[in-house]
């Protein structure tokens, strides 16, 4: 048994690693062509990455359609989980269903459905396009993260402000909408993660004239390889890395993806 | 114990905002999408409107029924393939010491955070015949001449579990990570191997789980677009692919929409039993 | 201080779709005291402080305040201050950003606020940790942080909802003398909810004992630990011995072939179905052959000495063995097997409505 874990364990490892380091020695290759063994090393695909033209405009792009498209997503999924959650609306399981169906279709379907609706709407082609498509469609992150959120929240603590005389819209501005902020965060950085690598409905809705970062990629891949992809992809990787080894560090990682923390600290 | 407010006419306001954003930019587009399947295509153009079932019709056509088909095959692999690998693993993980757990855990993130399109561009080259796997293994002498796995249907597969085994590792470490150490132990005091633990005490407990992982896989691939693009040829190609093919290239709109109604139908379908599983198995619980 | 803070709940009652959680509560509760909502759970006493502070609607009846009916208001505008079950700590806010909200929310400039939270704090004796996070203080530090936070603005009542239950027992005792003496130096109006009747019986200058949604009695507390009003009473505080007999035409209750002498017993017609209630450490244990006053032969079944006191348990021929308890000084040397005779005087006797 010890055996089988320590095979399956290195064979994970292994799975999961091997396209982190492909891409890390293809990124530093001399040569444009790829090659094993490589033949030289250098960084000049990552000065590439900076200075062409292209690429700079496809990270602008993404990063101004997932900033964007994120802060939409919550704004539209702070009020809607709210209010779900505090009042008693008739229908609101029916209309939670409708807030978290974008996201549980295929994205094709979000993709293809955007599409023509911008088509006929003669708008067609253009980033607002494809930030609002983005935001419908990744909304369900916040408006689940603020819903669980809003249902783990103590009910004493708004009755409590109340009891010291603060009005329901006072309760909410001082107590309630502080507490959601994490929950905010959280959905926004969700949103914003995969908006940043999303193809799809940023491919249908405006592929032609906004080409973001992952239909760059797309694109090179089909019509000519640079390893300045291959460069990108180590630039994402050593983000999230760093931002996971962080939130390791200080926060507390483990509990966050659901461990139960009287358990963790029974083990050395 | 906290009654839910009585709503007012300013939390109608509130709530309609959000509501008529998702109604304007997700129902109203649906709603489009229902009248283009049944509009006209126009040959080697665009569409107009009109009404005629011949884009549905195509639903049955032997090309179409191919794609399903594969599409299901290759989900449903696909969550075999994963929820055996991704189960074992993630029990062993959530059992270490703190500090390869939590290394370990940060690699599943980090591959989590790659995107479909680098997850495609890395593994068409791990296989492929320039810089890859068998150019590792010829270099060592165990191989005689490089090879392409890509495209190819195995590729297609490995791609999509690479993309759906982090997040199975993370519905399932919850409820691993909580399983009581205590119950392992007494099943070894009663003299049962740890093989034998697992297999006859880890395992049923955590059917369930192992349920939702299994169709979380299924769910998730079926909808995955770029896997398929990148490593597989067009008969492997899944069924988001072959919509956004025909949407754009062949500019068969209509055909595209209709299929796309399928596949929002079959979705909510394995959602609808994915949800009719559960409750049974909490009620057996 | 003048006394404000006079309570009249008229005909309340409450219900949750099928469940009645109070079903008709009439009291008038002094002002200056501290009044304890006493019953298990489920009786309503916590339905009924929350309607105090308007954070359920009565389905029926009315609250008032000082004369005031404050029914239709809501909570924010009721003069109270509650300390909640969960304590219900702003986790965001420090402790003097907790003690200061109500201040705060007032518009109350902020060299003013932070005053009067020093003085809040040096009340509770929490002085110095305004700034402290509440994730770094200590259960009983929250509990009075609470307090303190319920107080800031002197309200008129001051509700406490299960205060105590979340700390262990021997800082539970603590705080109960300690909120004890705190009240009575303010001199305000307190409700406080338990289900600990030593609790109730330790801090409160009025008792009112709830079962299923209703009033079993209300008191001072050695009045209704001495004359409970019901057997439900009777068992709730403290334990009790209770015995079922018959009323005999002389005002005498007949149980089994002994006739036993009541002090002070309600009228009664002959034949009636009775029930005493005896406390156990009123009982002794006599080994004499014809003992005086109220007696009943039995054999022991079962002794606990727990060294500050013990108790004797004897079959009597009743449904339930009946209790004797007493100091080690009144311990007749008895064990199991013996017979012996349970003696008690006519005014421990209590006629308790079944």
């Amino acid at each position: 048994m010890r055996a089988a874990k320590w095979v399956l364990t290195t064979v994970v490892l292994l799975f999961l690693l091997a396209p982190l380091l492909v891409v890390a020695i293809v990124s530093i290759n001399q040569n444009r062509y790829m090659d094993f063994p490589p033949e030289g090393f250098s960084f000049h695909w990552y000065a590439e990455l900076f200075n062409d033209i292209g690429w700079r405009s496809a990270i602008q792009k993404s990063l101004t359609v997932a900033t964007a498209s994120a802060a939409l997503a919550v704004a539209v999924a702070t009020p809607f989980a709210y209010v779900l959650r505090a009042y008693r609306i008739r229908l609101s399981p029916l209309l939670y269903a409708v807030g978290i169906l974008p996201f549980m279709l295929p994205p094709v379907i979000s993709a293809l459905g955007a599409q023509v609706f911008w088509n006929s709407t003669g708008h067609a082609g253009q980033i607002e396009n494809v930030i609002i498509a983005h935001a419908v469609f990744f909304s369900t992150l916040p408006l689940i993260t603020i819903s669980l959120a809003m249902e783990t929240m103590d009910p004493a603590l708004p009755e409590a402000a109340q009891t010291l005389g603060a009005s329901p819209r006072t309760t909410f501005r001082t107590i309630t909408l502080p507490l959601l902020v994490p929950s905010m965060i959280t959905g926004f950085a969700a949103a914003f993660v995969l908006s940043l690598n999303e193809y799809i409905i940023a491919y249908l809705v405006a592929g032609f004239s906004v080409e973001t970062l992952p239909i760059k990629i797309f694109n090179s891949l089909r019509y000519g390889f640079t390893p300045t992809i291959a460069a990108v992809s180590v630039v994402f990787i050593l983000i999230a890395a760093s931002v996971f080894t962080l939130f390791a560090i200080f926060g507390n990682l483990l509990r966050f993806l659901g461990a139960d923390p009287a358990i963790l600290d029974r083990q050395p | 114990m906290t009654e839910r407010r009585k709503p007012t006419r300013g939390t109608y306001l509130v709530l309609g905002v959000p509501l008529a954003f998702l109604g304007v930019f997700f129902l109203l587009p649906f709603g489009i999408m229902v009248a283009t399947s049944f509009y006209h295509r126009i040959p080697g153009g665009f569409y107009e409107a009109g009404f005629e079932l011949a884009s549905w019709r195509r639903l049955f056509s032997g090309v179409f029924l191919e794609r399903t088909g594969f599409s299901l095959l290759i989900s449903l692999l696909a969550g075999g393939v994963c929820i055996v690998v991704a189960f074992p693993f993630t029990y062993f993980l959530s059992r270490m010491r703190r500090r390869p757990h939590v290394a370990l855990l940060i690699v599943v993130m980090s591959a989590l955070s790659l995107s479909e399109v680098i997850v495609g561009f890395t593994w068409s080259v791990l296989l492929g015949r320039a810089a890859g796997l068998s150019n590792i293994m010829v270099w060592l002498g165990l191989m005689d001449e490089a090879r392409a796995y890509q495209p190819g249907f195995l590729a297609v597969l490995l791609g999509l579990c690479y993309i759906a085994f982090p997040y199975c590792v993370l519905t399932l470490y919850p409820s691993l990570s909580r399983l009581d150490r205590e119950v392992t132990e007494a099943a070894q005091t009663l003299g049962a191997s740890p093989w034998r633990t697992f297999w006859t005490v880890v395992v049923p407990i955590s059917r369930p789980i192992i349920m939702a992982g299994f169709l979380l896989v299924f769910v998730f691939t079926l909808g995955s677009y770029l896997i398929s693009a990148i490593l597989g040829r067009p008969e492997h190609w899944t069924l988001s692919v072959f919509i956004s093919d025909q949407a754009s290239f062949n500019a068969n709109v209509p055909f595209a929409a209709a299929m796309a109604l399928f596949l929002t139908v079959l979705s909510l379908a394995m959602v609808g039993i994915v949800m009719l599983i559960e409750s049974r198995t909490r009620g057996a619980a | 201080m003048e006394a404000r803070g006079g309570l009249k709940l008229q005909g309340l009652v409450k219900r949750f779709g099928e469940v009645t959680a109070v079903a008709g509560v009439d009291l008038e509760l002094p002002a200056g005291r501290l009044i304890s909502f006493l019953g298990p759970s489920g009786c309503g006493k916590t339905t009924l402080l929350r309607m105090i502070a308007g954070l359920e609607t009565p389905t029926k009846g009315r609250v008032f305040l000082d004369g005031e009916d404050i029914t239709d208001r809501a909570p924010h505008t009721r003069d109270i201050g509650m300390v909640f079950q969960t304590l219900a700590l702003f986790p965001h806010l420090s402790v003097g950003g907790n003690i200061g909200y109500g201040l705060r929310i007032r518009d109350v400039p902020k060299d003013q606020v932070s005053g009067r939270v020093e003085e809040l704090l040096a009340l509770v004796s929490l002085e110095g940790l305004a700034d402290r996070r509440i994730s770094q203080l200590s259960g009983g530090q929250r509990q009075r942080v609470a307090t303190a936070r319920a107080l800031a603005l002197q309200p008129r009542l001051f509700l406490l909802d299960e205060p105590l239950s979340a700390l262990d027992a021997n800082l539970r005792e603590q705080l109960q003398v300690e909120l004890r003496l705190l009240q009575q130096k303010l001199g305000i109006t307190t409700i406080m909810v338990t289900h600990d009747q030593r609790e109730a019986l330790t801090m409160s200058d009025l008792v009112v004992v709830m079962q299923a949604g209703r009033v079993e009695q209300v008191g001072e507390p050695l009045a209704v630990y001495r004359r409970p009003a019901t057997a439900f009473v009777a068992r709730f505080i403290g334990s009790t011995n209770l015995l079922e007999g018959r009323a005999t035409a002389s005002g005498r209750v007949r149980l089994m072939d002994r006739e036993l002498d009541v002090t002070d017993a309600p009228p009664m017609t002959e034949g009636e179905r009775v029930v005493l209630s005896v406390r156990p450490e009123e009982a002794h244990l006599s080994v004499a052959d014809r003992p005086a006053g109220n007696a009943l032969p039995g054999t022991v079944v079962f002794v606990r000495d727990l060294g500050e006191f013990f108790e004797c348990y004897v079959d009597c021929g009743l449904p339930d063995p009946v209790v004797v308890a007493g100091s080690p000084r009144e311990r007749v040397g008895v064990s199991q097997g013996d017979r012996v005779t349970v003696q008690f005087p006519p005014e421990a006797c209590v006629v308790v409505r079944a």
